[in-house]
């Protein structure tokens, strides 16, 4: 080999390594896989992540997150196989119906579930608020969402207060927690 | 009884050409991955999974082959529900990249190899023009000798 081919050789490699070395920096300085709830974690404000998904409720067709920017939203992700999304349920409909009229949105994202299973569990506890279908999951990373049920809280300006609630919002431990996202979310005093 | 046998025959055909197409819920098992844990469907016990599994189930039932019931799972659940990415579009680069970069890797090493083996046949064999000046005016005299 002659000493050109060698020293060619030689900076391919180098500059290799130093391409995985950066690609590593970048993945624990950036890419903490958090998303949203990340920020949010930390005491910041983020945008709410954008989406545009199927909706599986009686309205039919596509809904874009960034359509529902000026309303107080309540983005909870679920799934019909999950218990505690069935437990809490029926709280997220009172919601609901009860701030319907100051403009709050409940928005389900039903999340690597079948449609159909989805669209039964929707009957079966009478929920009329929308909800859209993420099959593959898409929205999760960059909501930083970890486990079924997840809830956030979304204000006028399309971003992210309060807490993320992590198990159903109807328990004793996030009934607080919930009743004070959805306080913020609606941007009143307290 | 000829008319019988034949009758037979080809209905023996058709059931083996029906097993042989119908799909196996074990094989789709073993294909498709559960999308809350990342691993096949054969070694989940998510929820999901198990959903997914009655579902697999429901569908041979039906009739629909194993082309047919993974194209609704990857319509409910996207592709990646799929454990080998489909050989068309983008994502035959998955299948085309790893025996390119094996090809590559034969060049290369098919490469140094005849390289350091050329070396080694030069390094073996000196050059005779290389002689030691001593050696060649006794070659020379030997020569000169021996012509006349």
């Amino acid at each position: 080999m002659t000493g050109r081919t060698k020293t060619v050789g030689q900076v391919i490699a180098v500059t290799a390594v130093v391409g995985l070395l950066a690609l590593l920096v970048w993945k624990l300085a950036f890419g903490s896989g958090q998303g949203a709830a990340g920020s949010l974690a930390k005491g910041e404000n983020p945008v709410a992540p954008a989406f545009t998904l199927s909706r599986l409720d009686a309205a039919g067709g596509d809904l874009t997150f960034s359509s529902l920017k000026g309303k107080p939203v309540v983005v909870n992700f679920w799934a019909s196989w999950c218990i505690p999304c069935k437990d809490e349920a029926p709280a997220l409909q009172k919601t609901y119906e009860k701030y319907r009229a100051q403009g709050l949105v409940v928005l389900g994202v039903d999340a690597q579930d079948f449609r159909q299973d989805a669209k039964r569990f929707m009957k079966r506890f009478g929920l009329t608020y929308p909800v859209v279908s993420d099959g593959s999951g898409s929205t999760l990373g960059k909501w930083g969402v970890t486990g079924f049920p997840e809830t956030f809280f979304v204000d006028r300006e399309g971003r992210l207060v309060g807490e993320r609630i992590q198990g159903g919002i109807d328990t004793e431990r996030n009934r607080d927690r919930y009743a004070e996202g959805v306080r913020l979310a609606l941007g009143s005093k307290s | 009884m000829i008319r019988l046998l034949a009758a037979a025959l080809a209905a023996l055909a058709l059931a083996g050409s029906a097993a042989a197409g119908r799909p196996v819920q074990a094989d789709l098992e073993a294909e498709i991955v559960c999308p809350t844990c990342k691993t096949t469907l054969d070694q989940s016990s998510s929820p999901i999974a198990g959903r997914m599994k009655s579902y697999i189930r429901e569908r041979i039932a039906a009739g629909d082959t194993a082309a047919e019931i993974k194209a609704q799972l990857v319509d409910q659940f996207g592709p990646a529900v799929l454990a080998e990415p489909p050989k068309r579009g983008f994502d035959l680069l998955a299948w085309l990249l790893p025996l390119g970069a094996l090809a590559v890797g034969v060049v290369v090493v098919g490469a140094l190899a005849w390289t350091w083996s050329r070396r080694r046949v030069s390094a073996a064999e000196p050059d005779a023009n290389d002689l030691d000046p001593d050696l060649e005016q006794r070659v020379d005299e030997e020569l000169a000798r021996f012509e006349a």
